[in-house]
């Protein structure tokens, strides 16, 4: 396969599938599939010649044929009763999406917060219509981007999370990601995330591949953090070696607003991660950490997209990354302040480690200022671990591969201390030192402590 | 304890030193002294075994062990301590962590049992009371904003935390105050036994004020070229290093 047959590839799918999806959704709904794949076709699959995807990998992923299904996905065995997956001291409202699909027998949410809607997103778009037409898509479909495109044309389900005005949801909400069956599959989910006026979500987001099988997976997230909202946002990413990942996340910030969205790459095929914030309401802030840890042939690209409308809103951005082996990274990190947007903060850095001569990052900070009273910063590295730490840290006995895990550790430490939930934080340290350990053995994906029972 | 033999080092092909004999025994405190560029530090380097650095000849013994053998790790586990003239700010690692790795590593070498957390911030306690070290700096990032005093105090304490048999205090050129050469001074004089050996790198005399040496060498050019007793750095501190020069005959 190459780029033009995986292309064509999804047109026919889209042609057949259409009067499937056509049944089950709104005629809105529908009409923006339509539209997507109008653009789709307008846009095609960004390949390495999309400046925006150039080391991303796309022709790697399509050498290869995926399996797409419209039919449920889910698994024949109870997969609650296979999976309790929780963060140690953490307690979570557990959400399970089965291939992308929202798990049928996921259990019922015990407890949660009165007035807050957690189901699938198919659910959504019937019984909780004017809510899912109010929000979806609104801001993804500002998008030129084709994988975004070829996401609202052809993905039915995954999940949605709404809460009411003035509520706080009791626990965080951690979604599992579970892939499984036999073949190479071709997943499509679509997550839509709602915090309505002065309300408080937290979320976690992780994986689990149950399958040896190469996946492909694109993804779209929207979030939408109404005035005075807090949102926290954290994604695991680990998925095996094999893999294609493409992951989109839109924020909508209203005014107010917080957003922290924390980023954690910890183990992947192919990795391409999209994040766009708009800042639309004066006084919001959004927070964005990123973390990635690489090594033999993995690749992970990240591009972040900080949109700012109006007047005295602030961003944070900073995103690391560790490459070892033969590992290749890029991040591109664009951000706009419009001639609006008076007084606003800036702050962008990307800090990276090439461990060994072969690993290669490449990072590019683009700043558009069209506001004169602002306060913008960027920076951007890409070093090898300091060499008179080491010698340092070797001379007090310390043998070099503990103090090289020291030292990665520690680089990769200020992106852990922005982690405001005390166990979480505590158990991806251990995950992020385990993965620098090489601990990650293959029957153990499950970022979060995920049981396997017998 | 430390004996060293015809020692001739380089680093990138220049010649830094050129045959150094040396002998220190148990107990024993050696100053070595000597002008700018002479190869102070590259010795504590060599000794330290720093890989930038080749050995192309010569041999070291440290407790009768050929010292090539061992990495820098071992040849600290084995006892040898640097105390950095400019230690290395780490930031993200812990001085606890840091610690108690460095600790545990050292007795597991010697098969004793880690220490519990416990037992280890004990340990801690009273080493930095030893010291004076002020407690929060135990609580921060390895050096990390420590001012120049509070990197040297921190350099002792770890030399309290392990106690070595041979401790190099690489002081060459640093812009020590005084406060910093008493702290330097009153923790090495605390930790010295009958059993332990110290070499004072430095190019003043004054720290030398502090520790009191029994053997006084001269290092010029990659050469020990006189060696003497304390009285040595007094000649110096009048003289200065061209008196050398002149006895050398150039
Ligand atoms: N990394 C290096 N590369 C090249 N020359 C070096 C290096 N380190 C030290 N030297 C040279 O070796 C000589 C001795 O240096 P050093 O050991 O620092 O002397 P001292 O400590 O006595 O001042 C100097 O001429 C210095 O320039």
């Amino acid at each position: 396969m190459d780029i033009q047959q995986t292309f064509e590839k999804y047109i026919k799918i889209f042609e057949a599938h259409s009067p499937q999806l056509k049944a089950a959704e709104s005629e809105l709904v529908f009409e923006t599939r339509l539209k997507a794949f109008e653009k789709f076709k307008k846009y095609g699959i960004p390949d390495h010649k999309d400046e925006n995807y150039k080391y991303a990998g796309i022709s790697e992923i399509c050498s290869q044929d995926y399996e797409f299904s419209l039919d449920s996905r889910n698994a024949l065995v109870d997969l609650n009763a296979y999976f309790q997956c929780e963060v140690e001291d953490m307690d979570t409202h557990v959400v399970l999406l089965s291939n992308g699909e929202y798990y049928q027998n996921n259990k019922p949410i015990e407890s949660l917060t009165p007035g807050v809607i957690v189901c699938g997103l198919k659910e959504a778009k019937l019984k909780h219509k004017d809510i899912f037409e109010k929000y979806y898509n609104q801001y993804a479909s500002e998008s030129d981007d084709g994988f975004v495109a070829l996401n609202t044309m052809l993905a039915d389900d995954g999940l949605f999370i709404y809460v009411p005005k003035n509520t706080k949801v009791n626990k965080t909400i951690q979604l599992v990601n579970l892939t499984h069956g036999f073949g190479n599959k071709n997943i499509f989910k679509r997550n839509l995330f709602i915090a309505d006026k002065n309300s408080e979500l937290s979320l976690v987001i992780c994986d689990h591949t149950l399958n040896n099988s190469n996946n492909f997976v694109i993804d779209v997230t929207e979030s939408y953090a109404g005035e005075n909202a807090n949102l926290q946002y954290h994604a695991l990413q680990n998925e095996p070696n094999k893999s294609g990942v493409i992951n989109s996340h839109f924020i909508k910030l209203d005014r107010y607003s917080r957003v922290n969205s924390h980023v954690l790459s910890l183990h992947g095929g192919i990795i391409r991660n999209n994040l766009f914030t708009k800042l639309a309401g004066e006084f919001a802030e959004a927070n964005l950490y990123g973390l990635n840890l690489t090594d033999r042939e993995q690749r992970i690209d990240n591009f972040t997209f900080i949109d700012h409308l109006v007047p005295n809103c602030t961003s944070n951005e900073l995103y690391k990354g560790i490459l070892d082996e033969q590992a290749k990274g890029a991040f591109a990190g664009r951000i706009i302040v419009r001639k609006d947007a008076q007084k606003t903060l800036a702050y962008q850095t990307n800090r990276n480690l090439c461990l060994t001569p072969e690993a290669k990052m490449r990072t590019k900070p683009q700043l558009e200022i069209y506001a004169d009273d602002v306060k913008c910063s960027h920076g951007a590295t890409v070093g090898q671990l300091d060499e008179s730490a080491m010698f340092y840290l070797r001379q007090r006995g310390i043998n070099s591969k503990e103090a090289r895990l020291m030292l990665m550790f520690a680089f990769a430490n200020d992106i852990l201390l922005k982690i405001n939930i005390d166990p979480l934080r505590e158990r991806v340290a251990g995950l992020i030192n385990a993965r620098l350990r090489g601990e990650f053995s293959d029957c153990s994906h499950c970022l979060m402590n995920c049981h396997t029972k017998n | 304890m430390l004996v060293i033999k015809n020692l001739h080092a380089e680093i990138n092909g220049k010649k830094i030193l050129k045959g150094i004999n040396l002998e220190v025994k148990p107990g024993e405190i050696h100053a070595i002294m000597g002008p700018n560029g002479s190869g102070k530090s590259t010795l504590s380097a060599v000794l330290a075994g720093k890989e930038d650095f080749q050995v192309t000849e010569g041999e070291i013994y440290y407790q009768g062990k050929d010292l090539s053998e061992l990495s820098v790790e071992e040849r600290a586990k084995e006892g040898i301590f640097l105390s950095f003239q400019y230690p290395v700010e780490i930031p993200g690692v812990s001085m606890i962590n840091f610690m108690k790795t460095a600790v545990n590593e050292q007795r597991k070498y010697k098969k004793l049992p880690a220490m519990s957390s416990g037992e280890f911030l004990k340990y801690m306690r009273e080493m930095k009371d030893l010291v004076e070290l002020k407690s929060d700096l135990a609580n921060r990032s390895v050096n990390e904003g420590f001012s120049g005093g509070e990197k040297k105090r921190n350099e002792i304490f770890q030399m309290a935390m392990l106690k070595p048999k041979l401790a190099i205090l690489d002081e060459t050129d640093s812009g020590l105050d005084i406060d910093a050469l008493r702290i330097v001074a009153n923790g090495v004089n605390k930790l010295k036994t009958p059993e332990n050996a110290v070499i004072v790198i430095t190019h003043y005399q004054r720290l030398l004020d502090f520790i009191v040496p029994d053997v006084v060498h001269v290092l010029y050019e990659g050469r020990i070229v006189k060696t003497a007793g304390k009285e040595l750095a007094y000649e110096l501190e009048e003289k200065g290093y061209n008196w050398i020069k002149e006895e050398l005959g150039e």
